[in-house]
């Protein structure tokens, strides 16, 4: 398989990327590790004129200790998270996720900011983002802007970047004690069916859900069960609450609510609830 | 476009459309089949060479990506002398391949394994490998002859 023709042009900063967005528009699509974008081409679901390579612009591939957050550059490869002593340190969740995706060979090519960007709700490392509650920094022709990234992500494959914007950096606070990520597969390297994650930060629990929804989904009534003293057990009896996963030849709406249940109450456990 | 990328230590220069894949340009530009295609979606490994001296998929990246590369393919692991490199001569002695399909893909990413963690254990082989599938199911050998070249320091390199 054999992606559409395109023009490819390789920027060497963040400003060239901009300007190249700006010239091409809707019909332009940055390039990162291309690990979500190059599969869809070859599948013909993506047809972009212009690709803008982006990745080799190593200013924007960092793990840096920002005292109550660490910053990640939005070029950094899954593996140099999964890697990096800094993010161990500080949100060992994010490090340990990076790790969980694909395989090490898509981690040694696929990026952070690549994985927001796309915004494929059976992601990994978005529901992970929207649990810890960080800010997601975009870089646009007016200057750089913040976003939570529970509002980053508005519907399926869908974020709230502008056709002249990029991503550019991802931050997320500390975390404070233990955690935990729980997601089913069928092979080890497939997206997951349903995943769970739970963590605290100063701002207190933060529960997210993978692929229970065309967005990922930060599971509040868990959150305030667990705060008004349940036990992980009752308190994932909510986890399914309110949300719409789809359903596929893995599994059905009620499948999923059920693996959901079951996958928070695991990360609860772990997360010392 | 022209790329140029160092593939088994010999600088190569094509020109290639920007969608040509990594592993056509190696298969077609290059020459060197060893390579293979197997599922085409990211999924198999049997395409996995080491660029910058890691593994990667090849149907999964462009050759405009790897511009100025080093690339090693399953050709370029055996010693100028024509000795077969440490996990090569594992797969061989453990009886690592039965069809052949998947092993230089399977070769490739141990290699990258090893070099990243030079002692591993029975269960890191096997997380190492979750990138790459034998339809002949013979991954025990496989891991076996991972753990067996591991032992060898010289299955770094």
């Amino acid at each position: 398989m054999i992606p559409a023709p395109f023009d490819y042009v390789r920027v060497k900063s963040a400003d060239e990327a901009l300007a190249k967005l700006a010239e091409h528009g809707d019909a332009a699509k940055l390039l990162a590790g291309g690990h979500s974008l190059l599969p869809l081409m070859k599948l013909r679901l993506a047809t972009p004129d212009v690709l803008i390579d982006v990745g080799r612009l190593s200013e924007l591939s960092y793990v840096r200790d920002e005292g109550d957050e660490v910053a990640v550059g939005a070029l950094t490869r899954h593996h140099d998270v999964a890697t990096s002593p800094v993010a161990a340190a500080g949100v060992p969740v994010l490090a340990h996720v990076a790790g969980q995706i694909g395989d090490p060979q898509v981690r040694h090519r696929g990026t952070i900011g690549g994985s927001l960007a796309h915004g494929d709700p059976a992601s990994d490392l978005p529901a992970v983002v929207v649990a810890l509650g960080g800010t997601l920094v975009v870089q646009g022709p007016r200057g750089r802007r913040e976003v939570a990234a529970t509002d980053f992500h508005r519907g399926f494959f869908e974020v709230a970047l502008a056709p002249d914007e990029m991503l550019v950096e991802v931050r997320v606070p500390r975390t404070v004690g233990p955690w935990g990520f729980h997601k089913l597969t069928k092979r080890a390297q497939d997206w997951a069916i349903v995943g769970a994650v739970a963590v605290t930060t100063a701002d207190g629990l933060g529960v997210g859900l993978i692929n229970m929804g065309p967005v990922p989904v930060r599971a509040r009534a868990v959150e305030v069960a667990v705060a008004a003293g349940a036990s992980a057990a009752d308190a994932a009896a909510s986890a399914a609450e309110g949300t719409e996963p789809s359903a596929d030849n893995n599994g059905s709406v009620a499948y999923r609510q059920h693996v959901a249940r079951v996958l928070v109450r695991r990360a609860l456990e772990d997360a010392g609830v | 476009m022209r790329v140029t990328i160092t593939v088994n230590g010999t600088v190569e220069s094509h020109d290639v459309e920007p969608r040509t894949l990594l592993v056509h340009y190696l298969r077609e530009a290059v020459g060197l089949t060893g390579t293979n295609v197997g599922c085409d979606t990211t999924s198999c490994g049997a395409c996995t060479v080491l660029m910058g001296g890691e593994s990667v998929k090849s149907c999964t990246v462009l050759a405009a990506q790897a511009d100025g590369a080093d690339v090693t393919t399953i050709e370029g692991l055996a010693r100028p002398d024509g000795r077969l490199h440490p996990v090569q001569q594992a797969f061989r002695e453990h009886h690592g391949l039965q069809c052949g399909f998947c092993t230089p893909g399977m070769v490739m990413a141990i290699t990258s394994l090893l070099r990243e963690n030079p002692a591993p254990t029975e269960r890191d082989v096997r997380l190492g490998l979750e990138g790459n599938l034998c339809r002949c199911t013979g991954y025990h050998n496989i891991v076996a002859a991972a753990l067996a070249a591991s032992a060898d320091p010289e299955s770094r390199s």
